[in-house]
């Protein structure tokens, strides 16, 4: 027998049809899209307690459905000391671009780039050493294939201003800082590939701020997969990604690895 | 609330991301000379300074990467040059620093050495950097304290950083440094820089040509050089040595190393020894020149080749922060 909409109701919450956006039926039973965040909250948690892979085939969520963003934890963060530089093996958990995917995001980028900033003229795209330069670099072309004005790029080095450098067993490799003379009045578009403790855009503001005053600073992300520890957002994202703390985002691009992708990995 | 209610985060046993980075190949506490350094290491130094050297053209000249870390400088002989060089790059990357000169230290009411150093490590340093007339005074030092120690010149064994300089000045002029000739000139016997300079730059394949009168060579030095793609060789005379050089090096006459009787003299000296627009000719036409300073104008260099276009010292003045920023860095950047 089949029940009337306003009868349906979620198994778990007892919330009806009419109150929850989604309800899925099972076998005599309706699950609704709320109870099914707090499931994922469950396994993620699960995860995380136990060091378990998740065992999700792991969900890319819209900003909406971003359960990460609600369940992110008061952190007692302590930063390990990271010894030994010793290459890591990951486990490859799941693709989250491929080539077309990070072509379709960076059209995007570039086009709400053009959109929020009439005066391109103005504007400077700067990359994140390593892979924010490429990106930027990409996100400049798209711009001059749309409005035929040539962006002008640099690429930022943020060693020296890292806050950690005191912590980290040894000391990282420096690399250099390419600005054009004179960053005052310019709106900067900071350019990195993945956005997650904010660490380094503070870095790099600091950075940017001892070349001179731009007019204003913004921020695109290829992913950002949220983890935050510094009040710092986007103002362009190519995509969220769910994560777990222990998972990590490999961006892959042919100017440093082989390949054009974006991976979700696990070291092993 | 689900799950016990308990939000439970271990912390990462993993780097942030940006610690992904390539590792450096420095792993030492200490820079008492260029002989226990790798090819690698040397490159690895040099590749550093070249980004300070950007960082000394910003119009902001200084980074917060050293904040909070004490550098001592402990001179035990006269230095403008080093000390000055090596107090702006402490002060560049925002570290503290702290001259200690000897004549004005405890030293002249007789504290000994070890003392000294055992009372300044009391004090927490990150790095000291030392400079004493004695060979090895630095190695003793690194032995009994925790802060990384910098050779900043013993006796007449070696001054790296000065070589490491000398090496980007090279690097930066010619492209490489794989390969040159290059002359060093003068007094070698009393000269650190010339010692520190035969070890780095024959282990990056330079060819190494040492001249001077025969009283102020230390025969016997090449044996003590690491084989390594290039070479150290006497020369019979100093024509010898600069014909076809790519870089001309000369070494001041350090009279006060010297009991006197090595050479007739200055006027003599600076005849046969000293470096003019003439003697340069016999290098190679795009030859460059170096000098660790102090220069003594008329004596080891003329005033029209000190000044001429060929001159790069003070270039080796700039270079010397960028270096000494480098080693700070790499040495007492952590723990």
């Amino acid at each position: 027998m089949r029940q009337s909409d306003d009868k349906l109701r979620c198994s778990f919450c007892g919330s009806s049809k009419n109150e929850v956006k989604i309800l899925i039926a099972g076998p005599s039973v309706y699950i609704c899209n709320g109870c099914i965040d707090i499931c994922i909250e469950i396994v993620v948690d699960d995860s995380r307690q136990t060091g378990r892979p998740l065992g999700l085939a792991l969900p890319v969520l819209t900003p909406a459905e971003n359960i990460m963003s609600r369940v992110e934890p008061s952190r007692a963060h302590k930063h390990e000391k990271h010894s030994g530089g010793a290459e890591m093996e990951f486990i490859e958990k799941s693709c989250v671009m491929t080539t077309a995917d990070m072509n379709r995001v960076l059209a995007r980028m570039s086009s709400q780039i053009v959109e929020n900033n009439p005066d391109l003229s103005n504007v400077l795209l700067v990359g994140i050493r390593r892979r924010g330069v490429p990106l930027a670099e990409r996100l400049a072309a798209r711009i001059k294939e749309m409005d035929s004005v040539k962006v002008a790029t640099g690429a930022l080095d943020i060693t020296l201003y890292r806050d950690d450098l005191s912590t980290v067993g040894e000391r990282p490799v420096v690399n250099k800082t390419e600005l054009p003379a004179n960053i005052t009045g310019k709106t900067i578009i900071l350019v990195d590939d993945v956005l997650y403790t904010g660490r380094t855009i503070r870095a790099a503001m600091d950075e940017l701020i001892d070349f001179g005053r731009p007019r204003r600073v913004q921020l695109a992300v290829l992913i950002d997969r949220g983890w935050r520890e510094l009040p710092i957002q986007a103002d362009y994202i190519g995509k969220y990604v769910t994560t777990t703390e222990k998972e990590i985002i490999k961006v892959m691009l042919p100017e440093f690895d082989e390949t054009e992708q974006v991976l979700l990995v696990e070291q092993k | 609330m689900v799950n016990g209610g308990k939000r439970f985060c271990p912390h990462s046993p993993l780097p942030t991301p940006y610690s992904l980075f390539v590792r450096m190949p420095l792993k030492r506490k200490d820079l008492l000379g260029i002989a226990d350094l790798s090819p690698e290491e040397i490159n690895f130094i040099l590749d550093t300074a070249e980004t300070f050297r950007d960082v000394n053209q910003r119009q902001i000249k200084k980074v917060p990467t050293l904040r909070g870390k004490t550098v001592i400088n402990l001179f035990f002989e006269a230095s403008t040059r080093t000390r000055t060089s090596f107090e702006i790059a402490a002060k560049r990357l925002s570290a503290d620093a702290i001259n200690v000169a000897a004549s004005t230290s405890s030293v002249v009411k007789g504290e000994t050495l070890v003392d000294t150093a055992l009372n300044l490590q009391a004090m927490a340093p990150d790095a000291i950097v030392i400079r004493h007339s004695s060979s090895g005074a630095p190695h003793q030092i690194a032995k009994i304290v925790d802060a990384a120690v910098i050779n900043a010149g013993d006796g007449a064994h070696e001054h790296p950083t000065q070589a490491l300089l000398d090496a980007l000045t090279i690097r930066g002029a010619k492209g490489r440094v794989a390969g040159l000739k290059v002359a060093i000139v003068g007094d070698v016997l009393h000269s650190r820089v010339a010692r520190s300079n035969a070890h780095l730059l024959s282990k990056l394949g330079a060819h190494v040509a040492l001249a001077g009168p025969r009283t102020l060579l230390p025969f016997g030095l090449e044996k003590r050089i690491a084989p390594a793609e290039g070479s150290v060789t006497f020369a019979d005379n100093i024509n010898e040595a600069i014909k076809d050089a790519d870089v001309v090096m000369m070494l001041r006459i350090q009279l006060e190393r010297q009991s006197g009787g090595f050479f007739p003299s200055l006027r003599e000296y600076s005849i046969h020894y000293g470096l003019n627009r003439r003697r340069l000719e016999l290098a190679k036409d795009d030859a460059i020149v170096l000098h660790p300073g102090p220069i003594n104008r008329g004596v080891e260099i003329d005033s029209d080749v000190a000044d001429g276009p060929f001159s790069l010292i003070l270039n080796q003045v700039e270079n010397g922060v960028a270096v000494r920023m480098a080693v700070l860095y790499l040495l007492a950047g952590g723990e």
